[in-house]
Parts: structure tokens; sequence; C-alpha cells
């Protein structure tokens, strides 16, 4: 068991980015030794996430993607506060997806948590360039000078130098050693933790921001793809006649899978492709396609019949997950009360407001592409996989992206544009309908959960029985990974705020017929909606107002760890409770309400 | 054969087929991008327009409904447009932005009738308009607050 799951575990470290943080990014890091800031008249760059020019612009690197999380904000916030910026000479540029800027993966709620720190010390060593340089041209010591809204302030002689005008000094200042860098203490901030708003509001308010849907370039054609509805299948035989005669229509080809390695990467499902002149003439073409499809194995796969499936499973025992203690049955035994409840999710859709969608140029010994993606660097690796063309040759623009929600992690939309625009060698957009984005999405998948518990005459509970089939995320990268991870579990079963001297968790087999992909929150989806109504159920079968009930199974305050870097505490989540019931006016309500719910999930603290 | 639309005041020759709906020779022909594709069957108002004055979802009415007629979009600039715009970047309206340009227009034909709209009046125009990020509440207010800001400037 323990074996299975390490694998799993090495695996999703994978698939997710989380061997590879490269989160180590402070000025003196590998990233920066490989990075000479050139001396310069006309501006100060002293590492990839800053540039300040003599008239006092600075333009800071965004390195995480923004689909309305505002995360351009928040990480040239942290810059620009170590950096005592003032907040009008600030733009921000996004970064194209390249290893040099560090882990770029934007899932998992992180990009925060992680590229705090180091986007803090970008701005605290670039300050200490320009305090140095104040010094050097005034001939005092570092110390007697500070930074202060965008000027070096000499604190004797009350001199002030506008960071504009220390460019070109600053650019003769050695970077300052890691070890040297001081952050400023919380209470200093002025941007971090502060209510900002975001840098692009203009853009979106004027209809200037721009998606990868909008992405112009000369000589762009525009594309749409039919998939086999049943995922998988593969094309039997085309009649283009009707697509190729629609007005706007240039082109038919058909396209073949792109089957990804084990392990790694999205690939492409394949289909015919139909390249127009414009976006809406593509989408006619593909409607007056007339396609024969083998549907492959997938075929008999049923959501209904597998529901089923699945719910059956849940009578038999399943796989003992690590970190269930105690002794269930005989728990179950001494209780006064037995409850017994199923649970079911159905296959979910990201369905982002903008469809998916990805513009490529295809040149021969170079690609460039434009796209709303969340993960530009694993589509660039995908791409030097697939198409035999080294990584320094790969540029990855990412747009703004209109909704994410784990869809545009997935780079399988751009390996398609990348195929056709080698195929027609001309640069392609390909946009899916929103049709095709309900019907082929990497889907959240579907679950089924028992549950079982047991209580005393006081309404404490004595035991905790959960059987859980979910297929796995892992499946979309591995065959045959027919039970949920380690560390899919870990999402909200293993690691529940409950205290529970009984507890057992039951892994059941769930194989997979679709491409399982994540959506945000992932699979805290199943567990926070599994344990929370079960808890419910209890805490009406023990006649106990839920909200104290729910306080009574989190115990006393202590700090829940589980396997995560980000324990948490059981007291400021009985805080939140406590709130948010406060807010809501449970106790005003309670136990009339019938539309009041309480549902308390704590997400992503695994990452 | 082309054809002649007037969009935000400017004329733009087209050479497309009438049936082609507006979203897309606005944005692939006239190469204006601010209104967006979101469904395509007239669901979610991230490619609403104004026609005359007249809110119109652009994925759903063919180019020849638009010749003749004067077409606005987000690109456009009109009173009380400017009046959200100030009350959207007041109140941080967007989050990932992409049905923002829907909200604004929808918005502005609702000022256009209603100089002072009630939660009601708001929800009855407004709900036509997907937000995928749930930005509903700030919308809203920032309606409000829009109104606010036109009758103090008055």
């Amino acid at each position: 068991m323990s074996n299975i799951h390490q694998v799993n575990r090495r695996d999703f470290m994978k698939l997710f980015g989380l061997a590879s943080t490269g989160i180590i990014l402070g000025c003196t890091s590998t990233v920066e030794k490989k990075f000479q800031p050139e001396i310069n008249k006309d501006f100060f760059a002293p590492n990839l996430f800053i540039h300040l020019e003599k008239n006092g612009n600075i333009t800071l690197i965004a390195s995480r993607s923004e689909m309305g999380q505002g995360i351009r904000t928040s990480l040239a916030s942290a810059i620009a506060d170590e950096l005592e910026a003032d907040w009008k000479y600030v733009a921000v540029k996004q970064a194209t997806g390249d290893a040099k800027y560090g882990n770029q993966n934007t899932d998992g709620s992180r990009s925060v948590r992680t590229r705090l720190e180091p986007m803090r010390k970008m701005g605290a060593a670039a300050k200490m360039m320009l305090i140095s340089a104040a010094a050097k041209k005034w001939n005092v010591v570092a110390t007697d000078c500070k930074a202060e809204n965008h000027f070096i302030i000499n604190t004797v002689t009350k001199d002030k130098i506008f960071y504009g005008d220390l460019v070109e000094d600053a650019s003769k200042i050695a970077i300052p050693d890691d070890a040297t860098i001081q952050l400023k203490k919380v209470e200093d901030f002025k941007f971090i933790g502060k209510t900002l708003k975001s840098v692009d509001l203009n853009h979106f308010t004027h209809g200037t921001a721009t998606y990868g849907i909008d992405v112009r370039i000369p000589n762009l054609k525009f594309a749409a793809i039919v998939r086999c509805p049943v995922t998988f299948g593969t094309l039997k035989s085309v009649d283009k006649t009707d697509a190729e005669k629609t007005a706007g229509v240039e082109k038919v080809i058909e396209l073949d899978r792109i089957v990804p390695p084990v392990g790694q990467f999205f690939g492409a499902l394949g289909g015919v492709a139909v390249i127009a002149n414009n976006t809406w003439s593509a989408f006619q073409g593909k409607l007056n396609l007339n396609v024969e499809w083998d549907y492959g194995e997938n075929h008999s796969f049923d959501t209904d019949n597998f529901k089923q499936v699945l719910t059956e499973r849940l009578q038999e025992t399943g796989k003992l997950v690590p970190g269930s203690r105690g002794n269930t049955i005989s728990a179950f035994k001494k209780s006064e009360k037995i409850i017994e409840a199923t649970y079911h999710v159905p296959f979910l859709v990201h369905a982002p407001m903008e469809v998916p969608n990805a513009t490529a140029w295809f040149q021969g010994d170079k690609i460039e592409v434009w796209a709303p993606l969340q993960d530009p660097q694993t589509a660039r690796a995908e791409l030097a996989h697939f198409f035999e063309i080294p990584l320094e040759k790969i540029t990855i623009n990412v747009t703004f992206l209109g909704g994410g929600f784990g869809r545009k992690s997935k780079s399988d939309f751009v390996v398609e544009a990348v195929a056709l625009s080698k195929e027609i060698e001309s640069p392609v957009q390909v946009v899916w309908m929103r049709e095709d984005d309900i019907k082929h999405s990497f889907y959240h998948a579907t679950s089924a959960q028992y549950l079982k518990g047991g209580i005393d005459k006081k309404g404490n509970v004595t035991g905790w029985l959960q059987r859980v089939a979910v297929p796995s995320i892992v499946s979309s990268f591995k065959p045959m990974s027919d039970y949920a991870s380690g560390l899919e579990l870990n999402q909200g079963f293993t690691n529940n705020p409950y205290k529970l001297d009984n507890f057992r968790l039951e892994n059941v087999k769930a194989e997979s017929h679709l491409r399982i992909g994540w959506l945000r929150s992932v699979v805290h989806i199943h567990s926070g909606f599994g344990n929370n109504s079960f808890v419910d159920e209890l805490a009406n079968a023990a006649k106990i107002n839920p909200v104290q009930f729910h306080l009574n199974l989190i115990g006393k305050d202590r700090v829940i760890k589980g396997k995560s870097n980000y324990p948490y505490d059981s007291k400021r989540m009985k805080d939140v409770l406590n709130n948010t019931a406060k807010m809501a006016n449970w106790e005003k309500h309670y136990p009339k309400i019938t539309e009041l719910e309480l549902l308390f999930i704590i997400v992503f603290i695994l990452m | 054969m082309s054809k002649i639309l007037s969009i935000n005041g400017k004329s733009y020759t087209i050479d497309v087929q009438e049936d082609m709906p507006l979203l897309w020779a606005i944005r692939d022909i006239v190469g204006l991008t601010g209104t967006k594709f979101g469904c395509g069957v007239a669901q979610c108002g991230a490619c609403s327009i104004l026609i005359d004055g007249r809110l119109t979802k652009s994925c759903s009415m063919p180019v020849s409904y638009g010749i003749g007629k004067e077409i606005f979009t987000i690109e456009g600039t009109s009173e009380n447009l400017e009046f959200l715009r100030e009350a959207w970047n007041d109140g941080n309206v967007p989050q990932c932005g992409y049905c923002q340009s829907g909200q604004l227009i929808a918005a502005t034909s609702l000022l256009d009738k209603v100089a002072n709209p009630t939660d009601k009046d708001i929800n009855d125009v407004m709900s036509d308009n997907i937000c995928r990020c749930g930005t509903y509440t700030r919308i809203r207010k920032a309606i409000h607050k829009a109104v606010a800001l036109k009758n103090k400037a008055i």
C-alpha cells in the first residue's frame, strides 16, 4: 500500500510541478547568477523582474497568469513595497513562459504563498542597490540613506534623489548577496496585505485587455476542430465537400490524436480541423463536416450506469488508506445510533467564460504561441517534445485568461494550434466552440462515497467509516490508475479537521473513461461535500445544533499538520465557523431553517 | 459584396456574407476585439452591443441586421458609459474581466433608459449577463455608484 502511495505521490509531484517549484529566487540564486545586469545609461534592471527607467517608470514582471485572482497586482505590489516605489510609476508586464522566472504554474491557489518572499527580495535587493548608488554619489555611508516613495533620502542632510536619476549609477552596483537582503517588517507594509485596485482595470473597462481569443497577427487563419464525441475515439472517414464549400473556409485537415508519453503532458484529441479566414466560417465549416467515427472502447461508457457501478462497489470493503486509526467496528457496536449515507458528485466542466483557444505560428525552426495558459512552461516543454524544436526556440506569450479554473492548465488546445500551423504553414488561431468546451474537457471527476457514523448518548461521534470511489487525475497521465492517489485523498479525506479516535478510510476502485482533470479546489469538492453533508446528518441524529456539532467535532485547539507543509490551526477554523454563523444569523434561524446549510471546507493546505 | 457598418460613429466597409453574426464581423473583420465570444447562442451576454440604442446579443444577429444602423461597442464612449467606467474603477469591479465589456454595455443600456434604477431594475437587465467570477454584487453597487456620480456632476 505505502508503495502505491509513493508512486502516486511522485507522479503527482511531477504533474503539478511540485518537484521543481523553483522558488529559490533570491537575488544571488542560480537564476540570478546567470543574469548579469547590463550597465546601461537608460535603465536599471537589477534582476529579471524589475526595469527602472530614467523618467522613473518601473516595469515589473508578473510571472504568474492572470485569470481574475489579481495576481499581476499582488506580485507587482510585493516587489514595489520592498522597493519603496511610488505606485503611480508602476506598470506590469507579463512574463513569457520560461524557466528563468521560476515555476510559473498558476494553480493550486499558491502563487502568493510561494512567490511572495522571492518577489519581495527582488524589490529589496533593487532598493539596496539604489541606496548604495545614492550613498556613493553623496560620499556617505549607506546607513545614512533610506528609500521612500521613489526617492533615496539622505537622513542627515535631508537631500533626496529621484529613482529615475539613479538609473546609471545603480546599474554599476554589485547585486547584493542573498544573505544580506533585509525585508521590511509587516507593520511597515504599504501595499502587501492592503486592498489595491487591479493594475489592469482600465483595460478591462475599455475592452483593450488582450485575451487569447483577441490575439491578431498578420496573415492569421482561424480554425475549428470537430472531435470524436466519444473520448479517444478515432476518425473513420470524413466527407469534406460541404465544409469546403462553406464561405470563408480555406482548408479542411485531418488531425491525428497526439498521445502524450506516460507520466507527462496532455497531447491532443485529434479530429478534423476546418481552416477559414474568420472564426465564424471555421465554425460553420465544422458544422458542415460529415464525419464517421470509430468510437473505440469508451463507446459503451454511460455516466448514469457508471454512477450505479461506483455506488455498488461501495458495498464492499475497499483498500485501507493510511491515516485510518482506532477500531470503527467495535466503535459502531457500542454506539447509540448508526447513521449511513451515500453521496454523489457528477462530472463537472470548468466552462471558463473564454473558451479554450490558442494562436500558434510554427516557423520551421521555431514556434511562437499566444495563449491563455495557466502553465506556460509545461506547454513549452510539451511543444518541444512533440514538435522536436529546442525549448529556447519556443516562445510562449501568456495572454489574459478569461477564467481558468484549471482548464487552462492543460495545453491540449496549444498543441492543436501548433500542429495545424505546421501543416498549413501559416499562423492560426484555434477556437473551441462552447459546445466543444462542454463535450471535450478534462472533466472534474465524478465520485461516489459511502459514510457510516456512530454517535453515543451525548451526541459524540464514536466512529467514522468512509469509502470513496473517485477516478484519479493520475489516469490522464498513466493508464490503469484505477484508484485515487494519496495526494488526492489528502485533500480533505485523510486530513479532515475532525477529532476522530475511530476513523477508517477506504479507497474504492474507480477506473477512468474520460480525460480527468482538476477544477478549482479539486478533490475538496468531493470531500467537502461528503464530509459536511454527513456531519449535518450526524448533528441531526444527535439533535444538536449543527454549528455546535461541527465545533465539537473539530475538538480542542490544536495544529493539524497531516502531510502538509502548511499546517492549519483548529482555533482559527472554529473562529471562522463562529463568525460565519454569526453573520448568517444562524441562531435566529435555527432550527427552523431549511435554506441555510452549513458547509465548512479548508482547501489547498496541502501544497 | 461590400457592406458598410457604422460602429461607434465610424464607418467600416467590410466584405462578408450577410448572415455572418455581427459579433464575428466586429471582431474578425473590423478588428474590434473588445466585444467577446462566450456561448454563441445569446445566453451569456459577453457579446452585448447596442444597435440603435437597443441592447443586442451580437453573436446571434446577422450583419444584415446591423446595416444602416448605429452600432455601439465597448470601444465607444458615451456619457453614461464614462460614469459607469469611473464607478467600475472605483469599486474594482472586474476579476478576470472577460465578461465586463458585455456587463458595461448592458449597464449603459440600462442607464440610457432608467435614470435612477432600483435593484430590481438592475437585476432585470443585468441577469442576462453571466460573470463566471461572480462579480454581481460589485456590479450592482457600481451601477448605483455611477448614478450617484452622474447626479453629483449635474
